[in-house]
This record gives structure tokens, sequence and C-alpha cells, in this order.
């Protein structure tokens, strides 16, 4: 027998790690990292940026407060999270399809929902469904949203509508569902037009990132879809929408589906459900990352240019907020769902039992 | 006219579907050239081309995903699911995506999704191929599970659950795939969904029944006519929703009833029709009602399933004991 290894695994294994730096156009000092992305943004791309961190803010800060008053039904968190959440979804179209998950309830606003339908939603109501963009609901379960993208991503490809992709969304710990990897290996197979994006924000719940997978990286994973992928700073919001921008001119080109990892934080909690970070985290573990929020560099970077100053922001955060307040009224007037209305809607043609059923509680809600 | 398998009516239905709507797309594992494991797809890629009948990627629960969002996009997938005992794999999609899509968007988007997949037994299959499935599914609002019995009602009731907006789920019999003929019309015709069949007109008892074993009630009526007991034989077709109507009007008349499925007596939906009865049509009964299923064993292996799934001889002692009661 040799005393040589036919194969050497350690250095297979160790060159996993070999991996590019992440996509980065602003660092965390508001020093600009990649000047040629950075100066092809005006002056106005830079203050748009910046208004859409403020409203998802902004948007949090207001839920959390009707959280705490209870009148908010489910919400997850976005706190951190802004630059991943608009840099990516604000280089959707209208005409593309997206697929978010609960998280991603600023995208679906930014794609058309209004902030009362989310609010619905949130509350549970089917009005909270009912929005007009390309969208579906936010996905409860993690890696379904992956298999479905692809699914619509075939729908799109054979309806020949060329400028159209279908975007999708899963954390850190949606990569380890078997329907992560089914979907990208479908969207793979047949060269359609997806974005798979995961929003690594370290923790899935409590579980840290690490104990999702011993891959170095989150992007890797689509690599045996044959798959692109990247991984990209998440608290940097020029380069969130510049890779975005760039995979969907890719995808568009007839060049088959990306996957992007933006490498990201949730301040906050994972759900208002009331769950601790601090049984999972520490004080030191959030730290950094409070460091790299992406308001404070490019706030930094618009103030120096002297396109921003705090009572511009102050002012606006109080109109956004305002505004969230007269969406929570429009929710409020909402009267509850019946019974009668969920039978009729199970089917198209409901069932002889359901019938009956109908019958019975139309009475019982008109008196 | 021609006699054909039920295998052969499911292609026709296929073939007459995919011809009349061009948003019809059938794909799975080894649909294409293959023509499926069974040759159900038979032809048809060869007709249709590959953007309408293909292969996917050896995932089911992203065949259904896929399914799922072609659906959404405006397509009309018919997805197959090789063997019922994967379908599994595919439950979340099932169960947790498709079957809700109409009631989650309030019917503004929906996602028309037939799944085609064989089931049951008898045909000394590997283990895992063989299974009678339908209570997981038949438990699910939102969703319609249909079991044709034989050739003829395979492709009228494959053609309308194709054309019905909400999902379906289609469940074709592997013993009877090349077991029965029927004469079948050429072209288009349906068979409604939601519609029990009485199959046998009778006064004396009724038996209930769905798949594979309507036909083993079929025997079991023409066997007790020439002993001048007249059996009435419902064949369900669509098992969830079950049409409680035609079964009541059934025990209405003959005042005693015997259920029979394929399945473990703790699986199947002959609890469902009986709890049907029991709220519906008890006043009716002269006798307890009878009962005919599968031992609540794990489905056997290859070597034992005829001696375990139920036959004419099981159903013909359970008939006379509740004849006799
Ligand atoms: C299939 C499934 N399993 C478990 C859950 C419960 N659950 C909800 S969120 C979550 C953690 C998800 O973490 P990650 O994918 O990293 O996304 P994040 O919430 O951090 O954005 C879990 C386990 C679920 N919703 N779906």
């Amino acid at each position: 027998m040799a005393n040589e290894p036919i194969v050497d695994f350690e250095a297979i294994k160790n060159d996993l790690t070999n991996v590019p730096k992440p996509i980065q156009v602003l660092n965390e000092s508001a020093e600009v990292t990649d000047q040629e992305v950075f100066d092809s943004f005006s002056d106005d791309d830079l203050v748009e940026f910046m208004k859409k961190m403020v409203w998802e803010r902004a948007l949090h800060e207001q839920t959390m407060n009707f959280s705490r008053q209870g009148r908010m039904g489910f919400y997850a968190p976005t706190e951190g999270e802004e630059a991943s959440e608009m840099g990516t979804v604000l280089a959707m179209k209208k005409q593309d399809y997206l697929l978010p998950a609960y998280r991603d309830v600023p995208q679906l606003i930014q794609h058309g929902a209004t902030v009362t339908e989310a609010y619905l939603w949130s509350r549970g109501h089917v009005i909270g469904n009912k929005f007009k963009a390309r969208s579906l609901m936010p996905q409860i379960i993690i890696g379904a949203a992956y298999n479905e993208a692809a699914g619509v991503a075939m729908g799109i490809k054979k309806n020949k509508e060329e400028d159209a992709i279908a975007f999708t969304y899963t954390g850190d710990g949606g990569t380890s569902q078997g329907d992560s990897y089914e979907g990208m290996n479908f969207a793979g197979a047949f060269q359609v037009p997806a974005l798979f994006i995961v929003q690594n924000n370290g923790f899935a719940i409590s579980t840290p990132r690490k104990k999702q997978t011993a891959a170095p990286t989150l992007a890797q994973k689509a690599v045996a879809a044959g798959i692109p992928s990247v991984q990209v700073d998440g608290m940097d919001i020029l380069a969130c929408y510049a890779v975005a921008k760039a995979a969907r001119d890719y995808i568009t080109a007839g060049n088959g589906p990306v996957m992007i990892e933006t490498l990201t934080y949730r301040y906050g909690a994972h759900s208002s459900a009331g769950d601790d970070p601090k049984r999972y985290r520490t004080k030191e573990d959030t730290q950094p990352w409070f460091d790299k929020d992406p308001l404070i560099r490019l706030r930094k970077v618009l103030e120096d240019k002297g396109l921003w100053s705090d009572e511009q922001e102050d002012k606006m955060v109080e109109e956004y907020k305002a505004s969230f307040k007269d969406s929570i009224k429009e929710a409020d007037k909402v009267a509850p769902d019946k019974v009668s209305d969920m039978l009729k809607r199970t089917f198209e043609i409901p069932t002889p039992e359901m019938r009956k059923e109908i019958e019975k509680f139309v009475e019982k809600e008109s008196k | 006219m021609a006699k054909k398998t039920y295998i052969q009516a499911i292609t026709d239905a296929l073939d007459i579907v995919l011809e009349d709507d061009p948003k019809t797309l059938i794909f799975g594992e080894d649909v294409g050239k293959n023509g499926g494991v069974f040759r159900t797809t038979q032809g048809l890629q060869e007709k249709y081309g590959e953007d309408r009948v293909f292969d996917t990627p050896l995932a089911e629960s992203g065949i259904l995903g896929l399914a799922t969002g072609l659906g959404l996009t405006g397509w009309r997938p018919i997805p197959e699911i090789q063997f019922m005992g994967f379908s599994f794999e595919a439950v979340d999609q099932i169960v947790g995506q498709e079957a809700r899509m109409r009631f989650r968007f309030d019917g503004t988007k929906t996602s028309p999704v037939t799944i085609r997949t064989p089931y049951g037994g008898g045909t000394h299959t590997a283990e895992m191929h063989a299974d009678n499935l339908e209570s997981y599914f038949t438990g699910t609002p939102g969703l319609r599970v249909v079991m044709p019995s034989n050739p003829y009602d395979a492709k009228g009731l494959l053609i309308s659950s194709v054309e019905n907006n909400d999902p379906v789920l289609f469940m074709e019999n592997l013993k009877l795939y090349r077991s029965m003929k029927d004469d079948i019309p050429d072209g288009k015709y349906t068979v409604p969904l939601d519609k029990a069949n009485v199959v046998r007109e009778g006064s004396d008892i009724t038996i209930v029944a769905y798949g594979a074993e309507v036909n083993e009630s079929i025997k079991v009526a023409d066997k007790l006519a020439e002993d001048n007991i007249s059996v009435e034989v419902i064949d369900l077709r669509t098992v969830s929703p079950i049409d409680s109507e035609t079964i009541f009007k059934s025990i209405e008349k003959t005042h005693k009833v015997v259920i029979v499925q394929e399945a473990q007596k703790m699986a199947g939906v002959g609890a469902q029709v009986a709890s049907a009865i029991s709220e519906g049509a008890v006043l009716s009964l002269d006798a307890p009602v009878g009962r005919v299923a599968a031992p609540n064993s794990v489905y056997p292996f290859a070597q034992s399933e005829d001696y375990w799934i139920p036959g004419a001889d099981e159903i013909e002692e359970k008939v006379k004991e509740i004849l006799n009661y």
C-alpha cells in the first residue's frame, strides 16, 4: 500500500475557502472602494438610495411601535437589512415577479403593494394578499419560494417576456433547506430567468450561520447547480444595487439564473413575537455591525456632498411615519374576513357540502 | 370508438388537452423521450415538442414547485409524480402551496395544476412503489382527489381535471393500467368531477367503492345476482370531496351499505364515507355500516400483496354478513 494518499482531501477542503472578497463600493468608513461604480451614480441616485433606506427604517420603527401597541400581527424586523433589501429591490422592474420571504415586506411594498395591504397581511387578513404587484405573498415556508421561483421564471420565459425575471429571497438558514437547492438546480437546468438572493443576516432565529453549513460561503452553494454566484457587502446599498442590476442585466440577456449572497445583519429580534436575541448573541457580536450601518455610511457621503442634512432627514421621517399612521387607520376600517367568503374562495366551484356550509354561515353572519 | 386500456385512455386525454389548450404542459421524471415509466406520455413529446412535454431533474418538490410557479404565470401544468410513494417529497408544494393558492389570493391568482400519479398495489413492485396514500391528501381543503376505476372514466375525468381551475390530484391505479379495456369514444368527452357514479343499480344493499375495488365490487354484484340478491354499486370517482347525496339516495332505497377500499382500514376514505352516512342517512339504515379494507399493517412487500389487498371474496363475505344482520 502506498503511503501517499491518492487524493489530498485537506487541500481540496482548504481550496473551498479560497473565495473572492465580497463586492463593495463604499466601505464602513464611507470611503469609496470602487470609484468606477461609484461614479456611475448621479447625485440624485445617491439621494434616492438614502431616501429608500430612511423610509425602510422609519417603516420598521413605526411598525415596531404599532406592534408594541398590539396593533400588528406577525412582523419580522428589518432594521440593519435596509441596504440588502432596498439595494436589491431597486434593481427590479415592475414587470419582474417577486417571491419574497416574510422579512421582505419592504420589498413587496416597493414593488407595488400598499402599506395598508402590508399591515393587513401582518394582521392576517386576506386583503393583505390581494395586492396588484406581480408577487407572491411573503412566504412562510422556508425554501418553498426558491422552488416556485424556478417555475415563475420558466413561465416568464415561456411567455416570451424578455425584459422580466423572477426575484426571490431567503435567509442563511433557508440555504439549508433542500428546496433551495432544488429551486436553483431546476433554474440552472432549464436556464430560466431567476435571481436567487440569500440575505445572510448571521442567524436563523437563534442558530448562527456557522451551524447551518460547513460551506465557507453560502454563495458557493449555487456552484453545484451550475449557477454563477457572488457575495456582496450587504450593508452597502451601492454594492447591493450594482450587483443586483448587473445580475438582472446578465439574466435578461438570456444567460440563465444568478445567486447573490448579501452579508448583512438583523439588529433586533427575529420576530416581534418576543424572542430575545440576548439569549444567543452578545453586545460584542452586534456592535461591529452597528458600526457598519448602511444609513450612517451613505449619510456621510451625502453630507460631504452637501446633499443631506439632519433636519431634512428628521422631516422626512416624520412625514413617512405620518403616512404609516394613515395606512394603519385604513387597515383598521377593514371588516374581518367572513367564514362564508372563506368557503367561497376555497374552490372556484364550491363542492355540494360547501354550498350547504356557505348557506349556513351567510345566515349566521347576517344576524 | 375503440377498445383501450386505462393507460391508452389517459394518453388519449393528455393528447386532447395538449391539442386543445396551448397553455397545458406535461413534465416530470422521464416523461419525455421515454414516455413515462409506464408509457402514459408515450409519443406526446414527439407530437408537441420539448417545450410542452419535458423531463425535469429528479426532485419531486422541485417538480411541484415548478408547477406552482408555472400555474401562477398563466400556464396549465400537468406534472407527473413517477410513483405516489414519492409524493411525500412534495407534500408542502401540494398541500401547503398549490391547494391554498386560490384561498390565499382570494381568487385573484390561482395555480391550476393537475398532478398525475400512479398508486395502488398488486403489481409486485419494489418497496415504496405501491401504496394507497389518498387519505394523506383527501384531508386537504382546496385540493380535489380523483381516482378513476376504469378507462372510460380515466379519460373523461382527466380532461375535466385539467380543465378545472383548481388543483387536482389525479391518482391512477397501477393494477388497472393494463388489466382492463373499455370502449373509448374517440375525441373529447368529459366525466364530471365531484360526482359519484351508480355503476350497478340494485335494491338490497349498496356497495360504495373507488379505484380498483369498484371492479371487485361489480364482480360480487354479478355473482350475487345469480342468487337473486340485488346489489347497487357506487363508484365515488372523486374521493375528495365525496358525493354524499348519491350515497344517501342509494341507502334510502337499499337500507344497507358496505364501504370498500384498497387502503388500510385506518387510511383511505372509507371512514369519511361512514361518517357522512352516520350524519346524513343513519335513520335509513337497517344494519351497521359494513367496511372492507386492507389490514392496518405497513404496505406489504411484493410477495404478500395478493393476500393483503381485499378482493371479491372478502367483499362478498361482508355483503352477506350485512344482508343477514
Ligand atoms: C420550513 C420551515 N421550517 C421552519 C420554520 C420556522 N422558522 C421561521 S424563520 C426561521 C429561521 C429562518 O432563518 P433564515 O433563513 O436565516 O432567515 P431570517 O429569518 O434570518 O431572515 C425558522 C426556523 C419555517 N417558517 N419554515
